[in-house]
């Protein structure tokens, strides 16, 4: 719901990074644990970027799976479908968030 | 505390590769530091099988050449929200204000929890309230007649308005109250499930309002909000007679999603309750 907004923060983050280069693809890194839905930030992307520098740079989004470290048996899991952050082996929810929350602009590719 | 839990002690620590759930396969031991407010980089190769048709539309094209040269970014999306939330911490800080950011669905009775509160709090606690919504002034004209200094932020922007605040958002309705005046105020967010919990604003702790009306299930569909919260307050409890809901399944589901939570049962209407949310409010506070 809050895609345009973020568009908005990439669109700031590219810009500054582009200098005035044309940018053909902006990559970007999303945990699934973020609340981004990754069709709307591609369509809020086209939106955004009409009729600016950014108008022909595609947004492609590489997804990041969740994975909890347990504290009590020192073995990882990664979470697909429960929202619940605990152990796969042991059940214990003494875990450490290792990755699921990334957001970040990885890189830019330029025009030729 | 979700995605503000980052670690901030800065641990260096390595882990075995017993991953449930899928097979990979990796050469060589590695560590993670964790620093604050830096992403976790997995350097994993975790290999998902596309489905191409969606790959499409998500712009995965990794399957393509691009000959133009590439330039590696790393740059947090969050990172200018998070530094102006920080410079709003700082800000209240500097006058001794506590800020608690307050978030529910529309209709779970965060404005009228508040209102109970400040007249709870009034003449004996300074309170502020910086008032989020879409359009209108009607909660915050419902705040008035308590001693409390309102400012009210409208999000609406021309897009049908914005569905959180942001800390730039409230960096601006900082600037129309008087900090020095102020011991406690609070940052009633955009009624929404989803998109609050994204941002950090600046406050020093979370609370959320749920309502029994809502279903027990709502910790489960909303994890990151229920996880992202210090307290969650469970309104409405003078509706239970009349309502299939099960309360303890509810906490239960709390508690699965967010172990350390705090958890309130209150009745905005009889009252009920109302006293042990107060005290945790002011538990926080400097003075």
């Amino acid at each position: 719901m809050h895609e345009l907004s973020l568009c908005r923060s990439i669109g700031s983050i590219v810009e500054k990074v582009a200098e005035g280069r044309r940018v053909a693809v902006v990559e970007i890194e999303v945990g699934h644990l973020r609340q981004v839905v990754p069709e709307t930030l591609v369509h809020c992307w086209t939106l955004i970027t009409q009729g600016t520098d950014l108008a022909n740079s595609r947004l492609e989004i590489q997804e990041k799976p969740c994975i909890v470290a347990c504290q009590d048996c020192d073995k990882e899991t990664t979470l697909t479908e429960s929202p619940i952050l605990e152990c796969g082996f042991c059940t214990s929810k003494n875990v450490t968030l290792i990755a699921g929350e990334e957001f970040m602009v990885t890189s830019l590719v330029l025009e030729d | 505390m979700g995605r503000f839990h980052r670690h901030d002690d800065g641990t260096t620590h390595s882990h075995d590769h017993d991953h449930a759930g899928h097979d990979h396969h990796h050469g060589h031991p590695h560590d993670h530091d964790h620093e604050h407010g830096h992403p976790h980089e997995h350097p994993h190769d975790h290999e998902h099988t596309p489905d191409p048709e969606r790959a499409e539309l998500i712009g995965d094209h990794s399957g393509y050449s691009t000959g133009g040269e590439r330039i590696q970014v790393l740059e947090r999306i969050f990172d200018e929200n998070d530094r102006a939330a920080e410079t709003n911490r700082s800000l209240l800080d500097t006058a001794d204000v506590t800020a608690i950011n307050l978030m529910s669905s529309p209709g779970a009775g965060k404005t009228t929890l508040l209102v109970a509160t400040l007249s709870a709090l009034q003449d004996r606690v300074r309170c502020g309230v910086i008032e989020g919504d879409i359009e209108t002034s009607i909660d915050a004209d419902r705040l008035e007649g308590f001693g409390a200094q309102i400012s009210l932020l409208n999000t609406g922007d021309g897009f049908g308005g914005e569905c959180h605040l942001d800390a730039p958002m409230v960096a601006t309705a900082l600037t129309r109250l008087n900090l020095e005046d102020l011991d406690l105020l609070f940052i009633e967010n955009v009624g929404n499930l989803v998109c609050p919990a994204e941002f950090d604003v600046g406050a020093h702790r979370r609370a959320m309002v749920a309502s029994v009306t809502e279903g027990e299930d709502k910790p489960l569909k909303y994890p990151v909000m229920f996880r992202s919260v210090d307290a969650v307050v469970i309104n409405k409890i003078d509706l239970l007679p009349y309502l299939d809901f099960d309360i303890d399944q509810f906490q239960a589901n709390i508690t699965a999603i967010n172990p350390t939570a705090t958890i309130f049962l209150t009745s905005t209407k009889t009252g009920e309750g109302l006293h042990e949310w107060i005290d945790w409010v002011q538990s926080g506070t400097v003075n």
